[in-house]
């Protein structure tokens, strides 16, 4: 006698809980063979708008704790991954029809990703952070910070791999994220939300939204509480007009990309999402 | 007679070799434009000083096709040693015509000699020499080992500090191994122009740097050029806005360095006499004509009958007058124009309910004058709490704790400059931490350096000039991507030498700069997610 299984409600995740979508709406995911798999949350653009707001409401927490903590926070979340590294396996498999050697590889890596990226927290403002030798009497140095709320259209062809190496450099520095999920393989960017909700990140410091980038894109790229906007999954859609919707508040922009090395992990994915502040202060005559 | 009143002492224009006229500078040499030529005026007596001409689309074709044959065959293939060593040239040559071109800036902008001789023009040798040194070890810029150089470089510039603002500009494109066309503002390119016969006397390869003078269409037909792989402009979050939605999907690297409403936070704590000195310094140094300018001042509520007391006897001792007179502290308002929207912007402020106050001082019968004015009972949703009017008019506020100061200093669109006079370091420095800005003076306000990055958060733009960061917005990792660009879009390596379609680029050109002077298209999300919308079927995608 078979055991009568208990399929999992995927939701949204906003501001640390886990709503379904303020419209109601559902979409189906199925197998590339077209087997019912879920149901989906339809993200629409009010939960867009919530999901900004929670992202701005946790900025300050998240970009104002130390630079280990966001390391041994991050570190957890691998830990967590890690734990369900199975979970994640099969709704690869399940998903992009893959086979399960390359969803196993897909999940090591993406572990893996994010493990590199948690040790960059406390040391990437030393790397692109420096004294500055003015001349004059001062004191004067440079530091990146983190530039707040970053929107990510993440990458369309991968389940796990492509969301993870999009959202962890955006989160070593301090930003909080907003990230429209693969629309063909929503179910594991709500998988790893769990895993986020289980690993001390405080709430609202990721927020994934499932649906159609198409639809949502547009309402964060000219939402003025954005400060950046990551286009690296959004090649397929009319990103020009994204970007230019961006210029009415002149949100930082990072062009899509495409291809197996999609976001391939890179300092520049870390800076790109900085502010570099310079101090100066006097030195006293002696 | 007051102890204020001294005999004139105007510098010499005796050093000038001024031409009566001045063509475009492309390809090495001075040639005439295409468009209708203009007058460049004097702004302390409204006089003209030369004829300048104007750059069209074909110019601009030219120009363009000049810099990127001179980086296909020239720049590219120079070692960074033979770069670098141009830019020293360069550098000593600024060094060696440094009083003509203080006398030529004072007289073009209006500001005082003071303020060219012993601040614009020593920082643009400065920038100069400091980036001539990077030029042979970019290996060690922060982008990983053998960084490349964009291409061509798509520059324009303000009028508020013309040759400094060129020097941010050419000295890290040229370090980095770019060519340049630039763009100085049509209110001062008259030391772009002394600037290009520099560059003959340096024996720069021609092409490697093209000033192309004209208004706002010149302007907007460089940056959308398709011949241009890189766009940095300085001036106004408007037109900055403007020029991040022409270029979208054009592949260009971007850095904008826009407005500011700067804060200047006095703690009852502060160096009194100091902290008077740096809100002066940093509201009317340069007319208040500075993009980072300390505009509101937040004074904490206890100290602020004595602090404006001791203000307003310092603003008295201000001289106001001839720029080339070298005991004047604040010159002429650069343009017509300018004072025009100083004037309106005041005037809104007053009819809000502010109170404007300014030393009496008699200003000059000719030219564009403003006095220096503070206005008082301000409140924070007021006009000239938010909107930039740079100009000399310092916005006065009140805080009583910390959290306050920072909640009111960061209550801005812009995140340019901000200022903290306090002797109590540990504040200081959390202070520094909260403040939403690219640069942050303490106990000191408006200075530069070329090894110190300058630039800002939010509204007031992005990427960063001077220092090590400033030399890598015109650079790209030796293993960057390829730059996304629109299907259709005309790249800059792809074009081979925009100057073979020149036809097609200038069509362009035109096309875009139609667009970009028009106003800003429809700010409802509604618009913007329907124009959004048609586009969705997959036509557009990245290059790779």
């Amino acid at each position: 006698m078979t055991r009568l299984a208990v399929p999992k409600t995927y939701k949204l995740y906003l501001g640390g809980k886990f709503p379904r979508s303020e419209s109601g709406r559902t979409f189906e995911v199925r197998t590339p063979a077209g087997e019912f798999l879920a149901n989906a949350a339809l993200a629409s653009r009010k939960d867009a708008r919530d999901a900004v707001v929670a992202a701005r409401g946790a900025v300050s927490g998240w970009a104002g704790a130390t630079a280990y903590n966001r390391g041994q926070v991050l570190y957890r979340v691998a830990e967590v991954l890690e734990g369900r590294h199975a979970q994640f396996v099969d709704e690869i498999v399940q998903q992009e029809g893959v086979s399960r050697a390359a969803a196993t590889a897909q999940v090591d890596e993406a572990i893996d990703r994010w493990v590199w990226y948690a040790g960059w927290t406390d040391k990437f403002a030393q790397v692109a952070g420096n004294a500055n030798p003015v001349a004059g009497p001062y004191f004067n140095i440079s530091v990146p910070e983190p530039t707040g709320v970053v929107a990510i259209v993440a990458p369309q062809d991968s389940s796990l791999l492509g969301l993870v190496s999009a959202i962890a450099p955006a989160l070593v520095t301090g930003n909080t994220v907003v990230v429209v999920a693969s629309e063909r393989f929503p179910l594991s960017s709500i998988s790893l939300a769990e895993v986020l909700a289980t690993s001390d990140l405080p709430g609202g410091v990721v927020n994934v939204l499932t649906g159609s980038p198409a639809e949502i894109a547009p309402w964060l790229a000219s939402h003025q509480d954005v400060d950046a906007l990551d286009l690296v999954g959004a090649g397929d859609l009319d990103w020009v007009a994204l970007e230019q919707a961006a210029a009415e508040s002149v949100t930082r922009v990072s062009w899509p990309e495409q291809g197996p090395d999609a976001a391939a992990p890179s300092l520049e994915r870390i800076r790109q999402f900085t502010e570099t502040k310079t101090v100066w202060h006097t030195k006293s005559l002696l | 007679m007051s102890f204020l009143e001294y005999a004139p002492a105007p510098e010499s224009t005796s050093v000038l070799k001024l031409k009566d006229a001045y063509g475009l500078f492309i390809d090495g040499e001075f040639v005439d434009g295409s468009g209708a030529p203009f007058d460049t005026i004097a702004p302390a007596t409204g006089k003209k000083i030369a004829t300048v001409s104007t750059a069209d689309a074909a110019d601009i074709d030219r120009a363009v096709a000049a810099a990127r044959r001179a980086y296909d065959t020239t720049w590219s293939r120079l070692s960074g040693r033979d770069r670098g060593k141009y830019l020293f040239r360069i550098a000593r040559l600024v060094q060696e015509r440094a009083r003509e071109l203080a006398v030529a800036e004072s007289l073009d902008n209006g500001k005082p000699i003071k303020e060219t001789r012993d601040f614009d023009i020593p920082t643009v040798a400065a920038w100069f020499f400091y980036y001539a040194g990077w030029a042979d070890k970019l290996d060690h810029a922060g982008l990983g080992p053998a960084p490349r150089a964009l291409g061509v470089a798509a520059q324009v510039i303000p009028w508020n500090f013309p040759l400094m603002m060129l020097a941010w500009k050419i000295a890290p494109a040229l370090a980095a191994g770019n060519t340049v066309v630039l763009k100085p503002a049509e209110t001062t390119p008259l030391t772009s122009l002394v600037f290009a016969e520099i560059l003959q006397q340096a024996d720069l390869p021609a092409g490697v740097v093209n000033i192309v003078t004209g208004a706002g269409e010149t302007g907007a037909a460089l940056v959308a050029h398709p011949g241009v792989d890189k766009v940095a402009f300085t001036g106004s979050t408007a037109v900055g806005k403007r020029i991040a939605q022409t270029i979208a999907g054009q592949g260009k690297k971007l850095t904008l360095e826009l407005g500011g409403k700067g804060a200047n936070i006095v703690f009852d704590d502060a160096p009194i006499e100091q902290a008077v000195e740096g809100v002066v310094n940093g509201i009317f140094f340069n007319q208040g004509q500075v993009c980072c300018a300390g505009s509101r001042l937040l004074v904490q509520e206890s100290i602020h009958d004595e602090f404006l007391d001791r203000l307003k006897q310092r603003m008295r001792t201000l001289r106001v007058g001839d720029p080339l007179d070298k005991n004047t502290d604040i010159g002429a308002i650069n343009s017509a124009e300018q004072l025009q929207r100083i004037t309106a912007l005041t005037q809104a402020g007053i009819a809000e309910g502010a109170e404007a106050w300014s030393p009496e001082c008699e200003l000059p019968s000719e030219g564009f004058w403003f006095r220096p004015t503070i206005l008082t009972n301000v409140a924070t949703s007021n006009t000239v709490a938010r909107d930039e009017i740079f100009g000399p008019v310092l916005s006065v506020l009140t805080f009583r704790t910390p959290a306050e100061a920072v909640a009111k200093a960061n209550n801005s669109p812009y995140g340019l400059s901000a200022g903290i006079w306090s002797e109590k370091g540990s504040r200081t420095l959390a202070l520094a931490d909260k403040l939403k800005a690219g640069v942050i003076w303490s106990n000191t306000f408006n200075t530069f350096d070329p090894t110190s990055p300058f630039g800002g958060y939010k509204e007031s733009g992005y990427g960063r000039e001077g220092g090590r960061q400033g030399i890598g917005a015109y650079l790209q990792a030796a293993d960057a991507p390829a730059p996304a660009r629109a299907p259709g879009e005309l790249g800059a390596s792809g074009s081979a030498g925009a100057g073979s379609a020149a036809g097609a680029a200038s069509s362009v050109a035109q096309r875009v700069a139609k667009a970009v002077t028009k106003p800003a298209a429809s700010k409802s999300p509604a618009a913007k997610a329907a124009a959004a919308k048609p586009a969705k079927t997959s036509t557009r995608k990245a290059a790779k």
